[in-house]
């Protein structure tokens, strides 16, 4: 194993990593909002995946340009799946924490059986696309264009989501609605509202993820199991709540998966980001930036 | 207040038990082996699920991992027979105590975490144990392990002519979980559990050791669903990781007891004698084609019970009692 390798193998679990922190974004977003756990998260992605792919197939564009496209369809489905679910769920007045994960639960199963009745069960990918395959070296370390504009998109939506929180009207309503949801009703907020709209964007967060991760993963019904437990891990691997450790967990789950992967056979490649999630919240039980 | 809640104990017993006589006397009218294999996925579920609700219903601690102690059961006695000829029986007995001793083993680390911090950990341990498994050669890697017939016999734990031996094994099964948790419930164990699940910090301030509460209830749980994992291995004599340690056999095995009533002592039945029938059926009768109608049928149940019933279906049957209380 050459110093190069182990480079080379750190840079592209950087990226992963970064793309993991946007798949992450929206679950910590929806979780630091409301204290709901998705559990279907895994599904949206899997949607966004294939909206990506018959954006392609059907009217030949490319990811890249329907990126934001199916940010949007994502953020409508998110929006109408707090509206039809969750609002409901959240009323329960026993058991609210089972019944927020088994009514999310119930429905990512009807997602995977939708798509399997409607997509069938079949792998599809995407064969040509302006990144597809494609790669850039930068001082001699290979890095796929995929996943490098993928990252770059999560820097970017990042940073947008620091700003859109911190300085905006709806941000400010958002940050209200979670310290206090029975307050803001006060000042004329609606708090449905406020959750339909932190949904939606929880979910936009993830179809900008899905229509990157579909021009170099394959798109299946149960592509979403693999990747959500993935996303638990780095929303508790930050701490719950926080949206920016999201961000830090998505770097630490890619460069643990990287490096287990140069030690272990690819197929553990896993069990190094579950090690550290275990030995992160034995040492501290809320995750590095969650509040203790 | 005693008396009545002494009474409704014993109201419980007999019911449970005319329950298991109606049952045990069912395969007198069912000829049919289909619907004899769905009874004995209902009682194996029943038997799971309720002992998955003695630490996740009665003590609170939520664990989505718990395919981890069913898979450890049934690997410890296929692997057991298959590699050194040692009888199911022995394996059983192995598989719960390798399962409880582990759950102890690893709840020493856990019950420090709380909420989603706990839920996660189990997910993530069981998974960890499912891609060492599914990369163990010896122990038939990803394709696991075939378990070989050697003729009908209760020694060998083994039936190819008819599935009654297994339906009362399950349905012994069943009624051990059933009456453990029913023991258990008016035990000092089950006073401390409810109370660790209401509140950990009251319950430690009025001397409910905590930690050792939680450890009482892994330890019973892992064991009796080792057993059942046991009693899987040698039903369909093949396992393989995935179907019996993936995240997705955590849930299943979760959710009668989620959707039946969490914590009490009627969910767990009440959610298997409804849940199980009704996705064997939709399976076969609309998801023959593999086209993922059963799913969304299946899917769409539970979404539909959770929401309408957040305290479970037993929550229909007791509108009365909670009246009169």
């Amino acid at each position: 194993m050459t110093a190069e390798t182990i480079i080379q193998s750190l840079a592209s679990g950087l990226l992963m990593g970064l793309l993991y922190g946007l798949i992450a974004a929206g679950l910590a977003l929806i979780f630091g909002l409301m204290d709901v756990v998705n559990f279907a998260h895994g599904e949206f992605l899997m949607i966004a995946m294939y909206v990506t792919f018959f954006l392609f197939a059907f009217f030949a564009i490319d990811p890249l340009l329907s990126a934001p496209l199916v940010a949007a369809a994502l953020f409508v489905f998110g929006a109408v799946v707090y509206l039809l679910i969750v609002r409901f769920a959240m009323r329960a007045k026993a058991n609210a924490g089972m019944v927020q994960i088994f009514s999310t639960f119930g429905l990512a199963i009807v997602m995977r059986g939708l798509a399997q009745y409607f997509f069938t069960p079949d792998y599809r990918s995407i064969p040509q696309s302006w990144l597809g395959g494609k790669t850039v070296s930068i001082a001699g370390i290979y890095l796929p264009e995929p996943q490098l504009i993928g990252a770059m998109l999560s820097i970017a939506a990042f940073v947008a989501l620091y700003f859109f929180i911190n300085r905006t009207d709806f941000g400010r309503a958002l940050e209200a609605t979670r310290e206090d949801a029975g307050a803001v009703a006060l000042v004329g907020i609606d708090k449905n509202r406020v959750f339909a709209l932190g949904w939606g964007l929880g979910a936009a967060l993830v179809g900008l993820a899905g229509a990157i991760m579909a021009i170099f993963f394959y798109i299946y019904p149960d592509v979403g199991a693999s990747f959500a437990l993935i996303a638990y891990v780095t929303v508790a691997l930050g701490g719950f709540g926080s949206v920016f450790g999201a961000f830090a967990g998505g770097i630490i789950v890619g460069l643990v998966e990287a490096t287990t992967a140069l030690i272990l056979p690819p197929s553990l490649k896993s069990v190094g980001i579950y090690a550290v999630y275990l030995l992160v919240v034995f040492i501290r039980p809320r995750g590095l930036f969650g509040s203790m | 207040m005693d008396t009545h809640f002494a009474q409704r104990r014993r109201r419980d017993l007999i019911v449970a038990l005319c329950l298991a006589a109606l049952a045990a006397l069912a395969p007198l009218f069912v000829k049919d082996v289909y619907v004899q294999n769905i009874m004995v996925l209902t009682l194996m579920y029943a038997a799971l699920s309720q002992s998955w609700n003695i630490l996740s219903g009665y003590c609170g601690q939520i664990s989505l991992g718990h395919a981890l102690y069913f898979g450890l059961g049934a690997y410890t006695t296929a692997l057991l027979f298959t590699k050194f000829g040692v009888l199911p029986w022995f394996g059983m007995l192995a598989g719960g105590a390798i399962s409880a001793l582990i759950a102890m083993a690893l709840g020493y680390p856990c019950f420090r975490l709380r909420g989603h911090y706990f839920v996660i950990a189990t997910i993530v341990i069981a998974e960890i144990a499912l891609l060492l498994i599914q990369n163990w050669d010896w122990a038939g890697a990803a394709l696991g392990i075939d378990i070989p017939m050697r003729g009908d016999s209760w020694l060998k734990f083994q039936f190819t002519r008819s599935k009654l031996p297994y339906f009362y094994f399950a349905l012994a099964l069943a009624c051990i979980a059933w009456f453990v948790t029913w023991w258990l419930e008016d035990s000092k164990w089950g006073y401390w559990w409810r109370a660790v699940k209401d509140n950990p910090d009251a319950a430690e301030s009025l001397g409910v050791v905590v930690f050792n509460s939680k450890m009482g209830a892994a330890a019973v749980s892992a064991f009796l669903v080792a057993v059942g994992g046991s009693f899987y291995a040698q039903f369909v004599s093949y396992i393989d990781p995935e179907s019996v340690m993936g995240f997705q056999f955590s849930l299943l095995m979760a959710l009668p007891a989620v959707l039946g009533g969490i914590g009490t002592l009627w969910g767990p039945v009440l959610g298997a004698v409804i849940l199980i029938p009704l996705t064997e059926l939709t399976r076969s009768f609309v998801g023959g084609s593999g086209r993922g109608v059963d799913l969304i049928v299946y899917g769409a149940l539970i979404v539909a019970i959770s929401l309408a019933l957040p305290r479970g279906l037993v929550s229909v049957f007791s509108l009365r009692k909670g009246a009169a209380r």
